[in-house]
């Protein structure tokens, strides 16, 4: 397959960026995206220029690393999935690509495709833990979970923290992302002590973080690649009301 | 004892000799802890749960990954499951039991102490998972679930789904950014240890740049600790992700910490096969598979190219079923590999062809799936159909699927000692980058295990004993500190500046992939190793020569950070095949073809090899030192899966 790329290339934060045009040709259809776009920088390496910087690692779906905005879709335009799980051979009908970071003032860009997320590790330390001295828990069926509530806490706690969710809200918020550790921890024992506590503290620093308000177009859930449901954010949001 | 340098191994009954060295260990009071700074080079399950510890005890922590967070540690992608010795399935489980099947599956090759503390550990991992949140698995009842795995016969593996790894380590990460908000805790994300900083012969600082900048800074503490992972990125492809890299240690044994087993690495029997010779990584399916599906090849190389519905049960070979009748599609991971090898050496193989072989031999449900139900395989499998459909365009229901061994694990890393200290005094290992306790060949779900047990149970303790023994100066105007500075930068210089540009740091990354597979992959034979190590050598002048570097030091520059981390593999994968050779035996999953049954088990040799080879760096050659084993506890048997 051969290809015109258009790839969004910045120096750094404070360089405005704009759009690269390269051409790729001798694409295999079994070639990942990702391997695709080591292809391209390859090629750029060989004519002696700048290869592009894209955040990725395990490659496989599972560390929330890769980060890329395809055509305009959030992790291009398969669900369920990231971008790292794209294949060339989706994309068998289409010449042109836009490749694009995350878009969000709350991430940032980095360098060309990289963006900044350390706003969610903030997040997560404003309160997204149980805290518990190591050493000192109980045996571990001393605390019985019963199976649903085991369920749902690991349906919410598959979220990878890639901010996809952030990238395809129109207004930016984190809502998904915070409400997902919310669930995940609430719905068990171990975090419901302090649930609403967390959620309020969580909260608060996504704000601060400057991320928006949840604005109910839910497109975080389709795009979403955990499928994370908003049901999460119904949740989040009882406790906030409770708090 | 490694030539005079002890091992600190407590004597006595082996159940008593944590709890006793524990007591022996020297302690620092609360009130003084803070006076201490610990540098936690890694974020993966030994590096976080590590910080989070010495956090929550009062220490000053300065931690390091190289990824946009802690939370994206290569340990995120294991999928199995953790053991521990609960024996809750009351299927004469115990923490002898774990112990056992540890130094067994090890094939002999490790030091009892240590794994009998790990064993010992396992069960407190998983209440400290629990109530930090970890979603485990659970029965209906409430109770945590657990499941058999890779072979072993009990069930002592926890599991959350196909995310176990996931899960553990979000919990260590969550118990880590509670430090971080404390303040006990200063992490450094997208930052690359480039360095090791030694003062007096003490490990004190490291050197790190910043992956975004560029900028090189130096770090200074009281001690060192490298929870850097494994190095199976040296084979170019595996199933580790893309970022896991050698350099942490390596730079450390270049200054005197010793590397023990190198040439240990793990072969997983089931993974995708490469689909074309430009693929970047691989992908593990899970082992579970064997359970249900039939591995074949086809009998006749005429048939390898057709379509694998139309070969008739009769032209197909089961060749494990046919090879191990015992266990058949189920033996360990070490012996299914090297089967699937040969079947492929003989022209057997199936699907792409790679450097002008088909790699891959097919897996096939359908009888399962005639047996149980397209229904039950669904529930089963479903998420593992559906990633290798994703992977591969072809949908497992209807077509058998294809396999190929990956590299996935290192055994072998920085030689350490009972308290998990290098030969570098005050550079401490833990996790996969030390080589402490899975000999020859590790368990499933085993790692996980003693990734926890190191950074939440063992290092918190063996790292305050060092701390309470020595005295410490303020070093950061000491030469030490500016000269590693500048090997640092010249370094990067050197690689940004060959004399030839030619070629990018990803075709050496290939090159020396190539080679280790070839030679020091399944199989191993002396002339094969004795011509790697030519190779590699060559392979090292050439990419110092014209290793071509674009863009600046000054920014985000992938392509340079490859570069260094390339450098390193070349140096490792010379010493892998050094110690490759120097191992006249088959032990494990190291395969001497010289020293293979007619029947193809290893030959193990405990007269002459019960030794953790332990190499030392020194005028770009390597000096072994060895350390002899000795086994008390469990009498050395010869392993027989026919
Ligand atoms: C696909 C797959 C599945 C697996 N499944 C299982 C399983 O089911 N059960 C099991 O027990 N084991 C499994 N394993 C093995 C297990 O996941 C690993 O051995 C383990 O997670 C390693 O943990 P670690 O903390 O030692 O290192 P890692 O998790 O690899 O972390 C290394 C850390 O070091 C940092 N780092 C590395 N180099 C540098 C540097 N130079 N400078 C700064 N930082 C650096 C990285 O940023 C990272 O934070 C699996 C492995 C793979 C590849
Ligand atoms: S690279 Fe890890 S999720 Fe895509």
């Amino acid at each position: 397959m051969n290809f015109i790329l258009h790839i969004w290339r910045q120096e750094n934060p404070q360089d405005a960026g704009g759009f690269k045009t390269y051409t790729l040709d001798n694409v295999a259809a079994d070639s990942s995206f990702l391997e695709m776009l080591d292809q391209l920088n390859e090629q750029l390496i060989q004519a002696g220029e700048t290869a592009i910087v894209f955040d990725y690692d395990c490659r496989e779906g599972i560390c929330g690393a890769c980060s890329l905005v395809i055509n305009g879709y959030v992790h291009g335009k398969q669900q369920r999935t990231t971008t790292c799980q794209l294949y060339m051979r989706e994309y068998a009908d289409e010449k042109e690509l836009w490749i694009e970071p995350w878009r969000a003032s709350a991430f940032p860009v980095v360098q060309d495709l990289t963006v900044d997320r350390t706003a969610f590790d903030r997040i997560i330390q404003a309160g997204g833990f149980v805290e518990v001295s190591t050493g000192s828990a109980p045996e571990a069926n001393t605390l019985l979970v019963d199976k649903h509530s085991a369920d749902e806490a690991f349906n919410s706690a598959t979220c990878i923290g890639c901010g996809a969710c952030v990238a395809v809200c129109p207004n930016a918020s984190a809502s998904l992302f915070v409400a997902a550790k919310v669930g995940h921890l609430s719905y068990l024992p171990q975090g419901a002590i302090t649930a609403k506590d967390r959620a309020l503290k969580m909260t608060r620093a996504m704000f601060k973080e400057g991320f928006g308000v949840c604005s109910n177009h839910r497109h975080c859930q389709t795009q979403c690649p955990k499928s994370i449901s908003v049901s999460n954010i119904a949740l989040m949001n009882k406790l906030l009301s409770w708090s | 004892m490694l030539g005079s340098r002890p091992t600190f191994e407590p004597t006595g009954p082996l159940q008593d000799r944590w709890k006793k060295h524990l007591f022996d260990l020297s302690l620092i009071a609360p009130q003084n802890r803070a006076k201490h700074k610990i540098i936690v080079v890694g974020t993966g399950l030994a590096g976080a749960s590590l910080s989070a510890t010495l956090g929550e005890m009062g220490y000053q922590v300065s931690s390091f990954c190289f990824q946009d967070s802690p939370r994206r540690a290569h340990s995120i992608a294991a999928q199995g499951g953790i053991n521990a010795a609960k024996n809750y399935r009351n299927d004469g489980d115990s923490v002898w039991r774990l112990f056992y099947d540890t130094i067994k599956g090890g094939d002999f090759r490790a030091r009892e102490s240590n794994v009998y503390r790990l064993a010992e550990l396992s069960v407190n991992i998983i209440d400290q998972a629990v109530a930090q949140g970890v979603p485990f698995a659970r029965e209906y009842s409430g109770y945590l679930a657990n499941r058999s795995f890779g072979g072993a016969q009990v069930s002592r593996t926890f599991y959350a789904r196909g995310q176990t790894g996931q899960q553990l380590l979000l919990g260590a990460y969550q118990a880590m950014s509670t430090q971080i908000a404390k303040g006990g805790v200063s992490h450094h994300s997208r930052s690359e240890m480039l360095e090791i900083i030694k003062v007096d012969g003490r490990a004190r600082g490291i050197v790190v740049r910043d992956l975004v900048s560029g900028k090189i800074s130096a770090h200074t503490a009281d001690c060192v600790v490298l929870c850097t992972g494994g190095y199976g990125n040296a084979f170019y492809l595996s199933t580790n992700a893309k970022g896991c890299n050698a350099s942490a240690t390596w730079r450390a044994h270049k200054h005197g910490a010793y590397f023990a087993n190198p040439s240990f690495t793990q072969i997983h029997p089931t993974c995708i096969p490469q689909s074309g010779e430009a693929q970047s990584k691989l992908t593990l399916m899970s082992e579970s598979l064997r359970n249900d599906g039939r591995i074949w090849a086809p009998k006749n190389i005429k048939d390898c190219e057709r379509d694998p519905s139309t070969i008739k049960e009769g032209e197909r070979d089961y060749f494990l079923e046919r090879l191990y009748p015992a266990f058949a599609n189920l033996v360990p991971r070490d012996i299914a590999s090297r089967a699937v090898k040969n079947i492929c050496d003989e022209g057997r193989g199936v699907g792409a062809k790679i450097h002008g072989q088909c790699r891959g031999v097919y897996l096939d449900f359908a009888d399962a799936i005639k047996r149980l139900g397209e229904r039950a395989i669904r529930e089963k499998y479903g998420n593992l159909f559906e990633m290798y459909q994703r992977i591969t365009g072809d949908n497992p229901y209807r077509m058998p699927m294809k396999i190929y061994p990956a590299v996935h694990y290192t055994m072998g890393g920085l030689w350490v000692d009972y308290n998990l200290m290098t030969t570098i005094d005050g550079l401490f290992a833990g996790g996969e980058a030390n080589f402490s306790d899975h000999g020859a060949n590790r368990l499933g779900a085993s790692a996980l295990m003693q990734g926890l047990a190191d950074g939440y149970f063992i290092l918190p303790q063996t790292v305050a004993n060092y701390l309470a023994k020595e005295e410490f100066d303020n070093i950061d105007k000491h030469s030490a500190v500016s000269e590693g500075l500048s090997r640092a930068k010249q370094r990067l210089n050197a690689l940004q500046n060959a004399p030839k540009p030619k070629h990018s740091p990803d075709y050496f990354h290939q090159k020396l992939g190539f080679i280790l597979w070839e030679s020091c992959g399944m199989s191993r034979e002396k002339a094969k190793l004795r011509q790697a190590v030519k190779e590699i050598k060559d392979l090292k002048n050439e990419f110092w020569h014209s290793v071509k570097v674009t863009g600046i030091d000054k920014e985000m520059n992938q392509t340079l950070e490859r570069a260094g981390r390339v450098a390193d593999f070349i140096e490792l994968g010379h010493l892998m095949c050094v110690d490759a050779l120097d191992r006249e035996e088959s032990c494990g999953c190291h395969a001497r073809v010289e020293h293979l049954s007619k029947a193809g088990e290893a030959q193990r040799n405990d007269e002459d090899y019960a030794y953790v080879s332990s190499w030392e760096s020194q005028d770009g050659g390597f000096i072994l030192h060895k350390e002899f084993l000795s086994f008390e506890f469990i009498q050395p048997t010869i392993r027989n899966y026919r």
